[in-house]
Order: structure tokens, then sequence, then C-alpha cells
């Protein structure tokens, strides 16, 4: 397939793995931070080739793995209400909740609709002017925008029965907290959808106040060999800033439309993460001029008591800490069909991925 | 806390296979039924017969490559097929909604009846049953088949007789049903020219079943893909399995769709492969007589039998990297065949 093809071929990926391997020398971690890229590494088989000096760590980049349970059980109490239909990526419909999950109110009663975009949200709102259509904001940078235009498409064409639960994350303050918690990593390989949005200015403190490498990449094997080779020379010549490996689709100054639509509608607050707690500034919630179309505003609803499950340490996962292999559900009490913690269950969380792709 | 059925039940991955040990084969008990195979084998009065049933509910009931009814004749003279059986008779039941167009039901009937033709086979029972609208999606159909199975093929259905060293093959592209589905559907607005390869395979294996003797192992990878036959195929067995992904074709437009939606192929239904497992000495005849074969054209060569890793699959990826193959779970695609 051109322009994928390129991107996987043997021969590119080999002269690239000699490359790392020539110039590597220092112990080193590298953490993505990425659902897509911890999906990519394992699915290529990305740590087989690298030589075994060279660490890849899974940080807290899958936006379903790091937001709260209490999230999933205030989505379902929305589910419960009388003439909502909640609308939600695939990603989020197995997550346990504290006693249920969206699928298993699926199974129920609840109208609960898989999209793809919020755009198919705003039509089942035009299809269902007596229905209230809750639209469930997950994502970080590269899904805000979609949001964002879906409560502004939503003010243009005056819908009024179409409503935001947001649960956006910016990325920023968790690459931060992760170095202030004092993980031990030598480089970011930055995210690449995040990154075509927000541009490259925004890592400008990994390098700088933190002397971390910093390496924006793609998604294919030959896009994340070659950040890891960037990332191992600016380690080798003790030399970190951000670079761009990935300029086919991120520029340094982002999208700046999409920004500006981000900004028009959501304002920052503090916000939970998985394994991080509460960081600040973290989270991105509709502004009060559109209040008409937050959820949170708009729906009282009583949310059962959050119950965290015991011996899940999905949070130290997505701090690095520990991979999946170390956490004594993994593969026992907590697999893809009965998952215990929400890695387990994204198609992007680091448990998925291992547990698909590298179990042995 | 009271559970109930989820789409997922019906996926051909892990939770479709926890449902039918802890409930059918617990309840069912029986060696025929016991053993999973694709047909249950049965002995009467000295005969082999092979004897498979399932039901087709693939929404949308006209896709590009076919219809429910082309697959409901297809899906079940595979089941026959790659038991090394002879398929020979089989019943179709209907279960249609009211209001459903007599013109759309004859078609289906029209297509039911030429396959069956092509395939060899005779429709000779069958049942019909109409519900309130809305009270099922336009037509379901269920068909049942037998045929009759020569002592020497008894072991195909199982794989007992596989051993390091044998080669693993496919016979040509995978993922293409499952794509051609959905974009059918319409649902993502994609469009494409991706047909199912949704088609009666027993013409052709019964031509690979002439030519060697070696085959150790059939079974065709419909809901669950490849992928999951692989992972089923090596699971508990003190063998493994390597799978070179570069080997494996897929067409560039299924490839295309796949990556934009994130599937991944090895795990994407398909109406007309067959996975056969035999002796390495006979792989190049095998591959000879299916690419003469109109079904068989871009057959592979895909991996081997292994005797390191035992009770895992191992794919090669096409960058040279190392993994394992899993089954799948959870729900792919609802509704596919």
């Amino acid at each position: 397939m051109k322009y994928i093809d390129e991107y996987r071929d043997k021969n590119i990926v080999r002269k690239i793995v000699e490359d790392i391997k020539r110039i590597s020398k220092k112990e080193v971690s590298f953490m993505e931070v990425c659902g897509g890229h911890t999906m990519s590494v394992q699915k290529f088989g990305i740590p087989s080739l690298l030589p075994e000096n060279i660490k890849l760590l899974s940080g807290p980049g899958c936006p379903v793995c790091v937001s709260s349970r209490s999230y999933i059980d205030q989505a379902i109490a929305y589910s419960r209400l009388n003439d909502v239909i909640i609308t939600t990526y695939g990603d989020l419909i197995r997550v346990p909740g504290s006693t249920s999950s969206l699928d298993i109110e699926k199974g129920k009663d609840a109208d609960i609709r898989i999209v793809y975009s919020v755009l198919d949200a705003l039509n089942i709102a035009k299809e269902n002017p007596d229905k209230k259509i809750i639209f469930l904001g997950i994502g970080f940078e590269t899904t805000a925008p979609g949001s964002a235009v879906g409560i502004i498409n939503a003010a243009q064409q005056g819908l009024n029965n179409f409503f935001l639960y947001s649960s956006h994350k910016v990325m920023p303050p968790a690459m931060k907290a992760l170095v202030d918690e004092g993980v031990k990593i030598d480089g970011y390989i930055a995210p690449g959808h995040v990154s075509t949005i927000t541009g490259s200015g925004i890592y400008a403190d990994i390098p700088e106040k933190f002397g971390l490498a910093c390496v924006i990449s793609g998604f294919e094997p030959v896009d994340i060999l070659k950040s890891i080779y960037l990332l191992v020379k600016q380690v080798e010549s003790n030399n970190p800033k951000v670079e761009i490996a990935y300029k086919r689709a991120v520029r340094p100054e982002g999208n700046i439309k999409a920004l500006a639509m981000m900004n028009e509608v959501f304002e920052p607050r503090n916000d939970w993460w998985r394994g991080l707690g509460i960081l600040q500034n973290s989270g991105l919630k509709p502004k009060e001029k559109y209040r008409n179309f937050d959820a949170e505003k708009m729906f009282d609803v009583e949310v059962e008591p959050t119950k965290e499950d015991k011996g899940c340490i999905c949070g130290e996962i997505l701090k690095g800490l520990k991979t999946p292999k170390d956490c004594k559900l993994f593969n026992k009490a907590c697999t893809p069909e009965d998952p215990v913690g929400p890695c387990m269950v994204s198609n992007e969380g680091a448990c998925h991925a291992y547990y698909k792709y590298n179990r042995d | 806390m009271k559970k109930n059925i989820l789409l997922g039940h019906g996926s051909g991955g892990k939770l479709s296979h926890d449902l039918i040990s802890n409930l059918f084969v617990r309840y069912f008990d029986n060696p025929a039924l016991n053993s999973q195979t694709d047909s249950a084998l049965l002995n009467i009065e000295g005969k082999n017969i092979a004897f498979t049933t399932d039901s087709y509910v693939v929404d949308p009931i006209f896709f590009p490559g076919g219809n429910i009814g082309k697959l409901a004749i297809a899906g079940t003279v595979n089941d026959l097929a790659v038991a090394g059986a002879t398929p020979l008779y089989l019943s179709s039941s209907f279960i249609i909604e009211e209001g459903f167009p007599i013109d759309d039901l004859e078609e289906i009937v029209k297509t039911m009846a030429s396959e069956a033709k092509k395939a060899g086979v005779k429709i000779v029972t069958g049942d019909t049953k109409v519900v309130d609208k809305g009270k099922c999606d336009k037509v379901f159909i269920n068909t049942s088949g037998i045929g009759q199975l020569d002592e020497k093929h008894i072991d195909i259905s199982s794989g007992k007789n596989i051993k390091p060293g044998d080669k693993i093959i496919i016979n040509g592209t995978i993922a293409d049903h499952g794509m051609a589905i959905l974009s059918a559907r319409n649902e993502l607005k994609i469009t494409s020219d991706i047909q199912s390869d949704c088609a009666c395979l027993n013409k052709m294996i019964k031509k690979v079943l002439d030519v060697s003797d070696k085959i150790k192992f059939m079974r065709d990878a419909t809901r669950g893909g490849v992928a999951t036959v692989l992972s089923e195929l090596v699971d508990n067995k003190n063998y493994g399995i390597n799978i070179d992904e570069s080997s494996v074709n897929i067409n560039e437009n299924v490839k295309g769709i796949c990556e934009i939606l994130g599937f991944d192929p090895m795990y994407v239904a398909n109406e007309g492969k067959v996975v056969i497992v035999a002796g390495s000495e006979d792989a190049d005849k095998i591959i000879e007589t299916l690419q003469k074969n109109e079904f068989g054209k871009n057959s592979s060569i895909i991996g081997e039998i292994t005797e390191n890793h035992s009770g895992k699959g191992w794919i090669t990826t096409e960058i040279g990297g190392k993994r394992i193959i899993d089954m799948l779970s959870g729900e792919q695609l609802p509704r596919i065949c």
C-alpha cells in the first residue's frame, strides 16, 4: 500500500535497527505516551528487534485507561435516564464501572450507540428531536477539537438535545507529573496525533526543565524506530531537545484551526488521572457560555459510590513503574473478556496490547 | 450480578468459546459434540457421516460478492468439506420478518439453489416461520448439512496427526468478507470495491484431498479470522506455530480499510478461506492444485508447525519482529455471517 509500505519496509527497518545498535551504548528507557504507539510497538514486535539496553515503557497514553471509574459510573447513570441516548466511541463500551458497564446496560434497556465521530452523534440528535443525546467526549488534544466542533455545530444549528459529557484531557501536565514523581526515563516518544493538533511547542519543558530527550513520532514501524534512533542519539550526545520525526503530519505550530475551536469551547480544569491523581489544569470542560451543551450542568443524576478494584496495578503501569506482566491479575483474573482494569479493555491499553501480542 | 448475553458471545472468539463449553457442551454432553469440531463426526451402522448446522443473520442481507442465501449454503458446505467429508444434503429454515419483500426472498432462494447446484448438494428439507415486524431483522436462515466421510480422512477435524515441520497453507487473500460487509453497511460512508470471498470450497478441497494423503487438518477461517483458527489449533498442544506475516496475502483495498479502522486483518472474517495443515513433502503439490482452482489463485504457505514454544502461535511480523497470535477477544463486528 503506497504511503504505508515504505514505512514497513523490512530493509529500511533492518538498517535503522543496525544504526541504533551502532550508536547505543547506555542503558536507556524511553516512554511512549500514546496508545497508538503502544499498539504499534507490540503489533509489529518492535521490542524483539531492539538491543537489550533499550527498554520501552508505556505511559498514560490511553485516554480510556487514565479516566476515572467514576466517569463510567456517571455515564451509566445517564444511560439509565428516560429519553437519553448515549453515543460513544467503541472503546468505552466494555470498561468496567463500579458495578456495571455500558455494555451490560446496553444488554438491558439503555439506548447506547457506538459512533465513529461526534458528527454521527449530531445526526442522531437531529433524527431524534424528542430524545436527549449525550456524547461521551474522551481523549486528549486529538479528539477534543472534534467534541468542540460538535458543540459549535449544535449551537449554530440550534440543536438543544445534544450534550457533551467531557473527560477530555491534555497531555503535557501528565508528562511533567511523571518526571516530578521520579519515574526513571531517559526520553519520551511523544504522541504523533496529539502533536498534529498542538504542534511541538508544548514539549519545550521536557528537555529544558527536565533534561529529557523528546521525539515526536508517527505510528508505523519505521517512524517509531527512527524516533528511537533520534532519542538514542540525543541521550548519547547529551543533547536533549524536541525533534519531530513525523514531519509528514506534524508542524511546529500545530493545527491552528483545530486549536482555535478547542480554545473557543473548552477551558482547563483540574482533573484526575489513574496512577497520577489530580493534576492541575489537565482536563477540559465546556466554557460557561456553552453550559447548555454540558451534560454535567444539564443533568442531575445520582451516581453510585465508586469502587476501585483491589490488586489492579493499572496506575503503576500507566506510570511506567511496572509492566502488565508484573500484575498478579494479568491473564488470570484480568483478561479482555473479563477485564478488571481499563488498561485491559481499551484497544490502546498497555495490558490489552501485552495480552494480545506479548503474553508469553 | 445477573449476567446477560452480550454481542461478544456470538463473535466466534473467546466469549463464544466459553459460552459453548460452559453451557451447551456442559448440558448436551456427548462424545461427538464434545470434540467441538466444525462438523460432528458420527458413525451410523458402519458409515462415517459428518453433520453440521449454522444460522445466518448477516447484516446487510445483500452485500458485494453475495447475499445471505449464498452464505447459508457456502458456510454449511464448507463446514462439512473442511472435515474431509463430501457434502450431500442440506436443510434450510427461514425466519422471516413480517413485511419482507417476496422478491428479495426469491432472489435469496434462487441464489441458494444455484450455489447448491454448483456445490453438488441438494436442499432436501426445510421450515418457514414468520414473526411480527420488528421481532427479527428481515430474514434469518439456518442450514444443516450432512456429508459422507471416508475413513482415511477421519482425523482431519481433530488434527491429531499434526507434527512439527508440517506446513500451514491458506487459499488466498484474507479479511475480504469482513471488510466487504463493513463497507456495505455504509455507516462509515466508505466506498470500496471490496467483494466478499464467500464461496463453496468443497470441490477445491476434494481436489486437494485427491492429490495428497498428507492433509492433517483443515478449518474454514470465518468469524475470528485466521488468527483465531491458528490459536485454537495450537491451544494446549505440544507443538507451536510460526507464521510469516509477509506471506499472508491481503488485497490492497482491504488492507487500506483495515488500517483506517484499526482492524487487524488476521482477525477479520472470511467466508471462502480454508487453513490447511499438511506434511511439508506435499506442500508444493497442494499449492499447485489450489492455484489451479478459481478460489485458490492466491494460495500461499503462511507458516509451519514448530517444535518450540509449544501451545503458542508466533508470528514473524512484516518488519521481521516477533510476537504472539491470540484468538479474538470480545466482539469485532457483530452479524458478520
